[in-house]
């Protein structure tokens, strides 16, 4: 029972929020996020989130302190998604990491496939086929008038001269437009081997099927034109 | 947030006994003594190298030369004069490195934004480039500030785990490389920071009017502080002396204003999909602070994301009437700059959003000049369309 008269997320079994707060103590960073907390805001005025969000990285530090499961679970769906993860809050005294405490948060929220996640990470998906599937995160062509409009007219300048002006720059390695640099075949399947062998296909399944669908297909035919065998390369974490 | 109506919850135990590590320990110690143990192998820092202070006093090895150049996804996609620029202050130097294609990102871009992914899985991403870089013959030199901030956590937790060393050893037996780890991890800009009097020494253009605003990355010296470069002559040791050392030695000023240890905005996530928060904070935090307090004629910082969200944000805040308008670029670009490289054909300063003209005039470049010879290479590019701009180009 929350000791909030307006808390949220009732409907869910204490026993749930219970067993996913569990699972954020049982990362093996978590020992080092949490010393305790002065309540001295420190972390609240260097965090940029605070400044624009109903946010704050002494909040994360205070309930996962007390403890608090209820307002834990409410933390993970409602303000998870809004830190920046630039660690301006281990500037705490008490040399706390709000920072870390948030990203092993987010991770439990993908792991456990949560609509709060979902719908956070729902625009976000296509960057996360990008890299996993070529290696780098940001590629040339993104930069689209339609996908920048606030970027300002040389965003356009960029889309129309691509080709050119990428054949325009000295190293050998950037002369791509669908890639910020040209990845070799062998490590982008060595990258895959590492998803595979780690459990994370299995995340991005939980959080965008239709992702992880085109993902396994793009990434499978190329191992197999290699001569790999994608069945050897089971998740090593669960032996 | 809700509103209390009882005492807290019993917690089981309230009592905070400090587990982790203190913040002075010294990693490459750690690293030899696995080494020792035969679970993994330490890349050597090579000769020639240069021995800096770091946050704790410790002194940290940068390696001059046979780096493996470990690229940035943003700075190569969205602004690749960053990228250009660091390869051309190594050619200036008859520096041998190695510019690969067997490199992925480190993929921490996205880790930080979606935490699709796990610590096992990023060590791996990791090790696999680093062991790539051992079997190149060269030392990983990071490009981007948050691959540096990320690999240093790794290094974190690979020295103090053991279940996730046992898990990296396997993922890399199944890859049929090596577990290797670099005996430091060394970020581009403390490169530029140890080359700067000799960057100096080539220097062709007058920056003495050149007055600069220095963003420090978050990720370069707020996530695991022990690396990052400090000088005692630079604000007495109590910021980091990576691009304002630079700065200083290339005879510009280095201008104070108050909200210099704030964030850029870039929020991984937030700069792709939303970008409301992103603009708002670069803008009314750090640019406009930059404008009241210091008025600069550049701010120069040393991360991908961090250029990418000062610079692009400065467009949509100009049409509000903001006081904004102050052209961004990395250390890199300026060092070069001052060297007297190309700002079209090097530095690709037409991929940058705030005009940068006034800064060029100020530093005595002919940027009209410059942009036709750009034009006339691109030009010629266009009529062939299998050429690519050599580094003979560049430099005519």
């Amino acid at each position: 029972m929350s000791i909030y008269k307006d808390a949220k997320y009732m409907d869910v079994p204490y026993e749930e929020k219970e067993k996913l707060f569990q699972e954020v103590k049982d990362d093996m960073r978590w020992d080092t996020t949490l010393y305790g907390c002065y309540e001295c805001g420190i972390c609240v005025a260097a965090c940029p989130s605070a400044r624009f969000y109903d946010f704050s990285p002494r909040v994360f530090a205070q309930i996962m302190a007390r403890e608090d499961v209820d307002t834990f679970y409410e933390l993970l769906n409602d303000s998870v998604w809004d830190c920046s993860q630039c660690f301006s809050c281990t500037r705490c005294p008490r040399q706390n990491n709000p920072g870390t405490i948030i990203t092993i948060m987010r991770e439990v929220a993908v792991n456990h496939g949560l609509s709060s996640a979902k719908k956070a990470l729902k625009a976000y998906s296509r960057i996360i086929y990008k890299i996993m599937s070529t290696g780098t995160q940001v590629a040339p062509d993104m930069l689209q008038p339609d996908f920048f409009p606030d970027w300002g007219p040389d965003v356009k300048a960029v889309s129309e001269n691509l080709d050119v002006w990428r054949r325009a720059i000295p190293p050998e390695t950037m002369h791509t437009t669908e890639l910020a640099w040209d990845v070799s075949e062998k490590t982008r399947l060595e990258l895959y081997m590492i998803w595979k062998l780690t459990g994370n296909l299995e995340m991005i399944e939980k959080i965008d099927e239709g992702i992880f669908m085109i993902l396994e297909e793009v990434m499978e035919e190329l191992l197999d034109e290699y001569g790999y065998d994608i069945d050897d390369y089971e998740n090593v974490l669960e032996d | 947030m809700s509103i209390a109506t009882a005492l807290p919850p019993k917690a089981s135990t309230r009592e905070f006994i400090r587990k982790g590590r203190p913040p002075t320990e010294d990693y490459r110690e750690l690293l030899f003594e696995l080494e020792a143990k035969g679970e993994l192998e330490v890349q050597r820092v090579p000769e020639p190298y240069v021995e800096v202070e770091t946050k704790y006093g410790r002194k940290k090895k940068i390696p001059l030369e046979f780096t493996w150049h470990h690229k940035s996804c943003g700075q190569c996609g969205h602004i690749p004069g960053y990228s250009t620029a660091i390869f051309w202050l190594n050619r200036q130097f008859n520096k041998d490195y190695h510019d690969p294609k067997d490199q992925s990102s480190c993929t921490a871009w996205n880790y930080y934004a979606s935490s699709t992914s796990n610590s096992a899985a990023q060590a791996s991403v990791a090790v696999r480039n680093f062991a790539q870089a051992k079997l190149d013959g060269y030392f990983p030199l990071i490009h981007c500030g948050t691959s540096y901030g990320h690999y240093k956590e790794v290094r974190e937790e690979i020295l103090h785990h053991q279940k996730l060393r046992d898990q990296v050893r396997k993922v890399m037996d199944r890859l049929k490389m090596p577990f290797v780890f670099p005996e430091e991890i060394v970020h581009y800009s403390e490169w530029v920071h140890v080359m700067a009097d000799d960057i100096a020494k080539k220097q062709v253009l007058d920056f003495s009017n050149i007055r600069t605003t220095v963003h420090p990355a978050c990720h370069y010296h707020k996530l695991v502080v022990e690396d990052a470069i400090y000088d005692r002559d630079l604000y007495d040791g109590q910021r980091t002396a990576i691009v304002s050392g630079l700065v200083k030695a290339l005879g510009a000023e280095v201008a104070d204003y108050s909200t210099w240890h704030d964030c850029c905005g870039f929020g991984f996530r937030h700069i792709l999909v939303s970008r409301d928060f992103s603009r708002s904070f670069a803008t009314i935090r750090k640019i406009e602070r930059m404008k009241e307090e210091a008025n600069p004629d550049v701010t120069l910082t040393h991360d991908t994301g961090c250029v990418t969200t000062l610079d692009k944000s400065q467009f949509s805040t100009q049409a509000h009437g903001r006081n904004v308008g102050i052209p961004v670029m990395s250390d890199a670009q300026f060092a070069a700059l001052a060297m007297g490289a190309h700002p079209y054909k090097v530095c690709q300063l037409h991929w940058h959003g705030v005009d940068m003209k006034p800064l060029m005039e100020k530093m005595g470049i002919d940027h009209e000049k410059a942009w036709s010879e750009f034009e006339e290479v691109a030009g010629r590019l266009k009529e062939n369309g299998t050429e690519f701009m050599t580094w003979e180009d560049a430099d005519a």
